[in-house]
């Protein structure tokens, strides 16, 4: 009965509870490269398979109707810039609504009845389905061609994104309007700012990194979204030629994607490629750029 | 001398009313902010009031036998949609499962000190870095280079397994099982992400206090970090299971759309959502208004997991702040 011996105070690797705990140590770590490798082998396909089809005629041309000729589809041009358009179109829509609506959460109602309803109603419009948007679009724009009579249009397809983008916009304006101090607030009051100069030249400001953060986010969110597109921008394959032509049919990079993914010929599956390779390079950008933003913001969670 | 100096200062500052001009800026501005915060009330409840209204012919035609036919006949007017929600049920749970072994996994692997902390943060920023990627590109990855790969290996379970009903049906191509992996990989991030912040929240007390009676790591993350951890955890996988039952284009690629109800996970089967990016472009008449019904289906259920998540939140929520 040696209880106090010096050796049951070393560590003793074939004791059952450091084997269960080293196993398990090990089980958590291929949990882990499991989770990573996903990443690796999409990002690395991407790269490779879609970088080698990349080339000047790849993204200046528009691309070929699918069984046409055998050897070339054609190129991407039309789908990046209807990408950038719609984009820009549900920005235009969603960010002043979306800053707006996090001012009013975060600088004249912080716990107030309607407050807090609209800070639900943001999460639930978060967890609703892209393609819903899609199909409320569909059915409120395009098929009753309530803007000039278009029906499947670029306007539509980026008014789609914007409901997208909204949720997200406002939740990161209020979080990051909450982040800034009181003693912020007050002082503008203290030296006679009213409630509008303080917010547009104290609060505002002060978050404005954290702001451009979820603003960013946003924009990578819907610009790779390809569900609320398929029916309401549906797909051309022109470059716009005019500015009448947004209330026209347009092309996305990921709606070129989805059609020619699925096309049974080689040419088309290969400019698929190269539009994820494209597509997969903003994105990335757009959410290293962000967090780069996050890191200098001036009131961060941290 | 106080008083004279009081005197002084008030003279040289004398008070000034605001002008009318700025408390019209002031009112206007809240005005134009609350207006902009209603937006989302206003957007959330169209979008229900719309998808109802469009649905109405529909639902007043088949009722709740709409849920349980797996008809689908442009010709012979006759809809349901058993099979893709039996499709959007079982795919997203079924991926749940997978996913909530790996993410949790991985989110306890990267806060518990196993491994330098820079190498942990690096794992962390690429899963997330898995959440930008679009669905669209993954359903290409996963038609072609994901799919080829595993169809060996389905084909090795269907013919040792291929007596059980789930897999009696030879994998050629387009599935349920390749959906459900690739809904795998979507909710992968979203579980860890959430699971790592609400695991980084447990103050670091807990974990020395189990440390000092003489719990061991594992033991700890157990029975002390994961129960305080909880809501957080249930939180994100719920949101991850509204995010699996929605996700669209990945699933609609590879999952074969086929209305035909089959038990078989090999057999190309239907989601709602892939139900609604295949047939919306070209559908007129009452299956629009079917489809809508679909569409309302489909908000309903992530309506209620949604929901359920924040209260789980709050109900569940850390103690320890």
């Amino acid at each position: 009965m040696n209880y106090t011996s010096k050796k049951s105070l070393t560590y003793n690797p074939s004791l059952s509870r450091n084997i269960g705990n080293n196993s398990l140590t090990i089980i958590s770590a291929l949990f882990a490269i499991i989770s990573v490798l996903p990443l690796i082998l999409v990002i690395s396909y991407v790269l490779i398979k879609g970088g080698s089809y990349i080339n000047l005629d790849t993204l200046i041309l528009e691309p070929e109707p699918p069984g046409d000729d055998l050897l070339s589809a054609g190129g991407i041009g039309p789908a990046i810039i209807g990408t950038f358009i719609m984009t820009v179109i549900a920005s235009i829509i969603s960010i002043p609504v979306g800053v707006g609506g996090g001012i009013y959460l975060a600088e004249y109602s912080k716990s107030g009845k309607f407050a807090k309803f609209i800070r639900f109603g943001s999460n639930v419009l978060a967890g609703i389905p892209s393609i819903i948007a899609g199909v409320f679009i569909y059915a409120i724009i395009v098929s009753t061609k309530i803007l000039f009579g278009s029906m499947f249009s670029g306007i539509a397809g980026g008014i789609s994104l914007s409901i997208l983008m909204l949720p997200t916009i406002i939740k990161t304006t209020d979080e990051a309007l909450k982040l800034v101090p009181n003693d912020m607030r007050r002082a503008a009051f203290g030296v006679g700012a009213s409630k509008f100069t303080m917010i547009t030249n104290i609060t505002l400001p002060a978050a404005f990194s954290s702001i451009s953060t979820g603003v960013l986010l946003a924009l990578a969110r819907a610009a790779g979204e390809t569900a609320p597109l398929v029916f309401t921008a549906l797909f051309s394959r022109y470059y716009i030629t005019s500015f009448d032509d947004i209330f026209y049919e347009m092309g996305s990079l990921s709606v070129l994607i989805y059609n020619f993914a699925l096309e049974p010929y080689e040419a088309q599956n290969q400019l698929a490629w190269a539009a994820s390779f494209i597509l997969v390079v903003v994105l990335l950008s757009l959410n290293i750029l962000s967090r780069w933003i996050s890191t200098i913001a001036v009131f961060s969670k941290k | 001398m106080l008083l004279r100096v009081n005197k002084a200062t008030t003279a040289k500052f004398s008070l000034r009313k605001r002008p009318t001009s700025e408390k019209m800026v002031d009112v206007g501005f809240k005005n134009i902010v609350v207006a902009m915060a209603s937006m989302v009330a206003v957007v959330l409840f169209s979008i229900f009031a719309v998808v109802y209204y469009e649905s109405t012919e529909s639902i007043s035609r088949y009722g709740l036998r709409f849920l349980f036919s797996s008809a689908w006949n442009p010709v012979t007017d006759e809809y349901g949609a058993f099979t893709a929600i039996y499709g959007t049920l079982f795919t997203s749970i079924a991926s749940l499962l997978i996913a909530i072994p790996l993410g949790v996994g991985t989110a306890i692997f990267i806060t518990e000190n196993i491994i330098p902390e820079s190498i942990r943060n690096v794992i962390g920023i690429m899963v997330e870095l898995l959440a930008a990627i679009p669905s669209v590109v993954l359903g290409l990855w996963a038609v072609f280079i994901m799919e080829p790969f595993i169809r060996p290996f389905l084909n090795i379970i269907y013919e040792l397994f291929g007596f059980i009903p789930f897999f009696s049906t030879q994998p050629l191509g387009a599935g349920m099982m390749p959906a459900i992996l690739i809904l795998v990989v979507m909710i992968l991030p979203i579980i860890t992400s959430i699971s790592k912040d609400s695991l980084k929240q447990v103050p670091s007390k807990l974990r020395q206090a189990a440390y000092g009676i003489g719990a061991s790591r594992w033991t700890t993350i157990f029975k002390v970090i994961i129960p305080a951890a909880i809501s957080g955890i249930t939180g994100g996988v719920l949101l991850a299971l509204g995010r699996a039952m929605g996700e669209t284009m990945a699933v609609t690629m590879i999952i074969g759309n086929s209305n035909n109800f089959n038990w078989s996970i090999f057999a190309p089967s239907y989601t709602i959502s892939s139900m609604l990016a295949n047939q919306f472009g070209e559908a007129d008449g009452s299956q629009v208004s079917s489809l809508m019904y679909a569409a309302l289906i489909l908000m309903i259920l992530t309506l209620l997991v949604n929901v359920f998540a924040q209260w789980i939140v709050k109900k569940l929520s850390l103690k320890y702040q």
